[in-house]
């Protein structure tokens, strides 16, 4: 056992270093995955001594006990060996004390429910086909697509969905939770304590875009998401154009909100300009430095989206709005424009 | 059973293809499923390709969105239902009559009710590829979007039905092993001298006897939401979503287990025989089959962790789903101590078997990093979680069903396989498997959900997914060997011995290969537990007759459950398409609903037909059966 | 089997296992019923889930009339009473008594199975159909299911009634006898968990 401890801690290294800081649960961002990765280094340094028993006394086997060719002799018929028994029923209930304690405790740690605590940011996550919605109830915000989140503090999430069953994930900062539908809702807590972008996930089979129905946790320090709080409630002026300006009341604010103008069955567009992506997965970047197929320039990434919503992600619920040309092009440069100064 | 007084009904026995649609016979009903279970697996196959085609580089576009949650799910049902099952009711069929030294199951005829209602339910899952609406929910089917606000067309009807209908086939089935086992063993067939194989169907058995109901119920539920506008699971008229996830894994978590134990039987065989051992702490082993079954009705809701039921109940489930390791340690332990101290032989049936120990280690440890709920938080649905299932599936599973049909071939066939092609295919299968399996644990904990139909560039995930990719293709070809050898065995002469391993312990190795009509010309004595391998070796050539040679009294063949599995299958069709087609002759019922109920009435009538035909059998007489051992003498 | 060539007196008590055929079906039967007992326990635990979900439909309390119910309740329960004499005949190789009791049974099921279509077609003019709410499909899938059964071992029984008069007591007609009983015995058991769970339970909470 001491002798394997280096391997393990080797082990647990090498798992660390794998995937992306902001996607991978093998490099917690917060306390919450952090806990949650304590558990599945416990796990994963008891199951490998499990494995390396087994794969030890199986080599052992395979090679010391092979038949030579013409070999005729009758092994001794055993019948079994108490003593053996009982020790590979016994250690391996001790192995799972050790595993069960911690588990337990966990368990009952992240059940916790902020939704009560005043020092926490109340959030309502609610899923849609293929789409995010967060409300902040004390601030009274409804967004879509980008949590803003302020660094250190709780966020009480509350999770429900508008349709059918999706799993709200964020893997480098906390396990995920069901949204069940009905007025069945679930609780589940975390925080960063670090500023950043972290990628969020649909993790529950919910029609042909569940693997597209990304979405971003953004967070920032305290000052910055109080600015971004106070700008995402400021009213929002229409494309100066008035044909834009016509065709996108017409066409776009039916279902869609910008400021305090148009709907709110569809995504919140206040501030879209400023996300960091278009849709969840049309990543937003400068035009020097594209590198994937997914990512472009906001304008490109808008332009893309509104002229073929199914090409981006198949059955969702826009439809491609009639739109000339110029519109197309104009509400494209509006939204793009249409961004939240918060961040210093 | 034999009637000294033989009567002058007129002996039924058909040939050609009446024969194999009427026939009773256990070892005919094996070779069906064998040859179903076969090509729903190379279709549930050839779908696993095409998911990994569409995965082996980012944002590919190879198959459209629908179409590949279509892949998805058609791949989990038909490899879970209708490949790995049948072939599983193949070996039992094949084998476990033998190993008891019966002539038959106890109910023959529902034995074939069982494989044609499994075929017709199968056929009716898989018309829907032909139609083009397809079940596309995955193999959970998790409500609402398995209802008809999400899914409108008639895929998920096609799973419904064809289901149901499988369904049906797999219970009889179950408790017609129940009864043999209970009540046909030969004499001295105590339960503590059944083989492993033997016990490990016992309990399978009652497991589906236990478990499919709940399935059956959950179902009917759904189709009465889907076709009669019921509201089950339906939030909006107060229905539950989470109320179907319990019903399917109050079925689904014991199914996971009726796949395995099987497993666990082949491999305890195959090692034992191959290591000319008796198999180490057998009545551990016993146990521990009946504690993992018992356990496996305590574990469902560690599928359901992240659905929110609270930390009460995920903390017990955790540490119920844990416990469950203990009996599983005791198994793969009792089969290295087996080897230990053997002499292990590596044909390609033991190279199956013996692969099959550390693979399914690393499935099980896996499983017990799962049953820890908070950990789990951040599995579920991911790749980590497709990797343990495939690990514990394809590698427990499939591994072990390969090595059971090397094992068995001879005896269900009177040949046996070609071992370097055996051996090619273990090679095959076996890199390609864990290329497929092992880097998709990582995937998962980097964060890639599983059934994702598409994942973006630059997340990391493009190295493994193609390793993966190319790790299914090695295991196809694996495939395409077996399939190889098949056809090269099957044109070789019909020559294998009666204990072709010649290190055979159990009662199916003292009978020719394939055995006769009847098995046992004479009921064998059991004299102790590996009963052959013990005449072996007290210096005797075969088992001690329990009875003299007499006439044998078999069951007459029936075309009736062929007729039955058509029935439902027309039945199932009708239903389906009750709201599409017109009117009946002015009714209020639909031209579908006619369809349905003249279906119905097909099943009715051969039950009828069955009830009221009293079935006299026929007997084999004294004289064929002395033929037969002069034969082969 | 051949020994259907017995005459009656030759039978012995228990003619349903008599043969190995017969043990094997009254064994399978036992078994069959472990198997009901899931199906229908699901069942008890989807209705259980959902009898609050009422919506705009009739609550179990106005609908429920417990006279009605505890006649059908009553004519089944005497009804699984027939159904023992008409085994203890069939153990005394009374084949006539045997038959008689079978349609004394026959007729209170399908008593029993006109008052439950009474019921339903009542509950219906009352708003309560089978798609108003969770609570009236899980109510009509339970106590629907139920009703097959009860229907399914109506037409059974009275075709092995038809049976017993051709071909008489033999060691093939009476294991399918003796299951059928078990089955109908079966069917009053689970009516019992219904009365409780559905119908007296929707009055007290």
């Amino acid at each position: 056992m001491k002798r394997l401890a280096p391997l393990m801690a080797f082990m647990v290294l090498v798992l660390a270093a794998c995937g992306r800081e902001d996607l991978s649960t093998l490099n917690p961002q917060g306390p919450v995955a952090e806990e949650q990765f304590g558990l599945m280094k416990t796990a994963i340094m008891i199951m490998s001594l499990v494995i390396v028993v087994v794969f030890a006394i199986s080599l052992y086997v395979i090679i010391r006990f092979r038949r030579r060719s013409g070999d005729k002799t009758i092994p001794k018929q055993v019948e079994g060996n108490h003593k053996l028994e009982v020790i590979w029923t016994v250690i391996p209930i001790i192995l799972l004390i050790i595993l069960g304690v911690p588990t337990v405790q966990s368990v009952f740690n992240l059940s916790k429910d902020y939704s009560n605590d005043p020092e926490a940011v109340k959030v309502i996550v609610t899923s849609h086909q293929y789409w995010w919605e967060f409300e902040y109830p004390e601030l009274g915000i409804k967004t879509a697509q980008e949590l803003v989140i302020p660094t250190g503090k709780t966020i009480a999430v509350e999770a429900k969905t508008a349709d059918v069953l999706h799993s709200f994930w964020i893997p480098s900062l906390a396990g995920k939770i069901d949204t069940n539908p009905g007025g069945n809702t679930n609780h589940m807590y975390f925080s960063s304590p670090k500023e950043g972008v972290f990628l969020g996930k649909c993790a529950e089979l919910c029609g042909p875009s569940h693997g597209l129905m990304d979405f971003k946790v953004k967070a920032v320090d305290p000052a910055s998401f109080d600015r971004w709080a106070a700008a995402i409630q400021e009213p929002v002026a229409l494309p100066s154009d008035p044909e834009v300006a016509a065709a996108f009341e017409s066409k776009c604010l039916t279902c869609h909100a910008v400021g305090d103008l148009g709907g709110p069955a569809f995504p919140n567009l206040t501030g879209i300009g400023s996300r960091e992506s278009v849709g969840g997965i049309l990543v937003n970047v400068e035009a020097d430095d594209k590198k994937y197929a997914n990512e472009d320039t906001v304008y490109n990434n808008l332009y893309k989206w509104i002229k073929d919503p199914q090409e981006v992600k198949p059955g969702n619920m826009m439809p491609t709005v009639d739109l000339t040309e110029k519109e197309l092009e104009g509400i494209a440069q509006y939204l793009s424009e249409l961004t939240l100064d918060y961040e210093q | 059973m034999a009637h000294a007084h033989a009567h002058g009904h007129a002996v039924k026995r058909y040939s050609g293809i009446m024969d194999w649609l009427t026939t009773v016979d256990h070892k005919k009903i094996g070779i069906l499923y064998l040859i179903a279970g076969g090509f729903f697996f190379l279709v549930g196959g050839l779908e696993a390709i095409l998911i990994r085609v569409q995965l082996w580089k980012p944002q590919n576009d190879f198959v459209g969105a629908d179409t590949y949650n279509e892949l998805l799910t058609m791949h989990g049902t038909t490899m879970i239902f209708l490949a790995a099952m049948p072939l599983l009711f193949a070996l039992m069929n094949a084998v476990v009559p033998l190993q008891i030294g019966a002539r038959d199951v106890a109910f023959p005829f529902v034995n074939s009710l069982g494989f044609w209602t499994f075929l017709f339910g199968g056929l009716l899952l898989n018309v829907s590829w032909i139609i083009g609406d397809v079940p596309d929910a995955g193999w959970t089917s998790y409500a609402p979007l398995a209802g008809t606000t999400y899914s409108d067309d008639h895929g998920m009807d096609y799973y419904v039905l064809g289901l149901q209908i499988a369904g049906i086939g797999t219970l009889i089935g179950g408790i017609n092993f129940l009864v043999t086992i209970i009540n046909m063993r030969a004499p001295g067939m105590t339960f503590m001298r059944m083989p492993l194989f033997t016990w490990t169907a016992f309990i399978t058995s009652a497991l589906i006897l236990f478990a499919f109901p709940a399935l059956t119920v959950g179902l009917a539920a759904l189709m009465f939401d889907r076709l009669f506008d019921a509201n089950f699971f339906d939030p909006a008229a107060g229905g539950n979503a989470v109320l179907w996830e319990h019903i399917f894994w109050i079925f689904g978590h014991p199914e996971v287990y009726i796949l395995i134990l099987p497993a666990f039987g082949v491999i305890s065989e195959v090692i034992s025989t191959f290591s000319r051992k008796r198999l180490f702490g057998y009545s551990s082993m016993v146990f521990a089959t009946i504690l993992i079954g018992f356990l496996g009705f305590m574990v469902w809701a560690h599928h359901m962790f992240t659905a929110g039921l609270g930390p009460v109940a995920n903390a017990l489930f955790s540490i119920a789903t844990m416990l469950i390791a203990v009996p599983t340690g005791i198994k793969i332990f009792n089969w290295l101590f087996t080897m230990w101290g053997g002499s292990i032989k590596f044909t390609a049936a033991n190279l199956f078997a013996v692969g099959f120990i550390p693979t399914f280690v690393m499935g099980g440890v896996t499983g017990v990093m799962l049953a820890a709920a908070p950990a789990d938080f951040q599995y579920h649905d991911s790749y980590f979680v497709v990797a343990h299932f495939h690990y514990v599936i394809v590698g427990g599973l499939i591994l072990g069903i390969f090595a059971g049909l090397h094992y068995w071939w001879p005896k269900m066939f009177g040949r046996t396989l070609n071992e370097g092609l055996g051996k090619l295919t273990f090679w095959t299968f076996f890199i390609g498997f864990h290329l497929t399996f092992f880097v998709q644990h990582f995937l998962g904990l980097m964060g890639m959900p599983r059934r994702i139909w598409q994942y973006l560039d630059g997340m990391g995930f493009n190295e493994m997914n193609m390793i993966s990719t190319i790790g299914a293709f090695l295991m196809g070809f694996g495939t395409i060997f077996f399939i190889i050898n098949v056809v090269v065995t099957a044109v070789k002469p019909k020559n294998a011995a009666n204990d072709p391993w010649e290190d055979g312990r159990t009662l199916e190795w003292t009978i020719p290969s394939p055995p006769p009509e009847y098995n046992f010309a004479q009921t064998p004595l059991v004299r102790g537990y590996d009963a052959y391998w013990k005449e072996k070796m007290d210096g005797h050539s075969g088992m001690t007759p329990a009875e003299p040679i007499g006439p044998i009294h078999m069951p007459s063949p029936s075309i009736l459950p062929f007729f039955m599995g058509l029935g439902f299958f027309i039945a199932g069709f009708g239903f389906m398409y009750a709201p599409d087609w017109g009117h009946f002759l002015g009714t209020d019922l639909t031209n579908g609903h006619a369809l349905g109920i003249f279906g119905l009435a097909i099943v009715l009538i051969c039950m009828l037909l069955r009830s009221v035909i009293d079935d006299h059998g026929f007997h084999i007489e004294e004289e064929e059966i002395l033929k037969d051992l002069g034969g082969k003498a | 089997m051949s020994a259907h060539t017995h005459v009656e007196g030759g039978l012995p008590h228990e003619p349903e296992k008599a043969t190995l055929e017969g043990r094997n079906k009254v064994l399978g039967f036992w078994l069959f019923l472990g198997g009901e007992t899931v199906l229908f326990g699901t069942l008890f635990a989807a209705f259980l889930a959902l009898r609050d979900q009422v919506l705009d439909g009739p609550t179990p309390d106005h609908l429920f009339d417990l006279k009605l119910v505890a006649a059908a309740t009553a004519i089944l329960l005497t009804s699984s009473l027939t159904s023992v004499f008409a085994i203890q005949a069939m153990h005394q190789h009374k084949v006539k008594a045997l038959i008689n009791w079978l349609i004394v049974t026959v007729v209170l099921g399908a008593c029993f199975l006109g008052l439950e279509i009474y019921e339903f077609y009542h509950y219906v003019h009352e708003g309560h159909g089978f798609t108003t709410s969770a609570f009236s499909s899980s109510f009509y899938t339970l106590v629907g299911f139920h009703g097959a059964h009860v229907l399914f071992g109506i037409l059974w029984i009275t075709l092995l009634i038809i049976q017993l008069a051709r071909k008489g007591l033999t060691v093939v007609t009476a294991p399918k006898t003796y299951v059928a009983g078990m089955y109908w015995h079966f069917i009053d058991v689970v009516w019992v968990f219904i009365f409780t769970v559905v119908y007296l339970m929707g009055k007290v909470v």
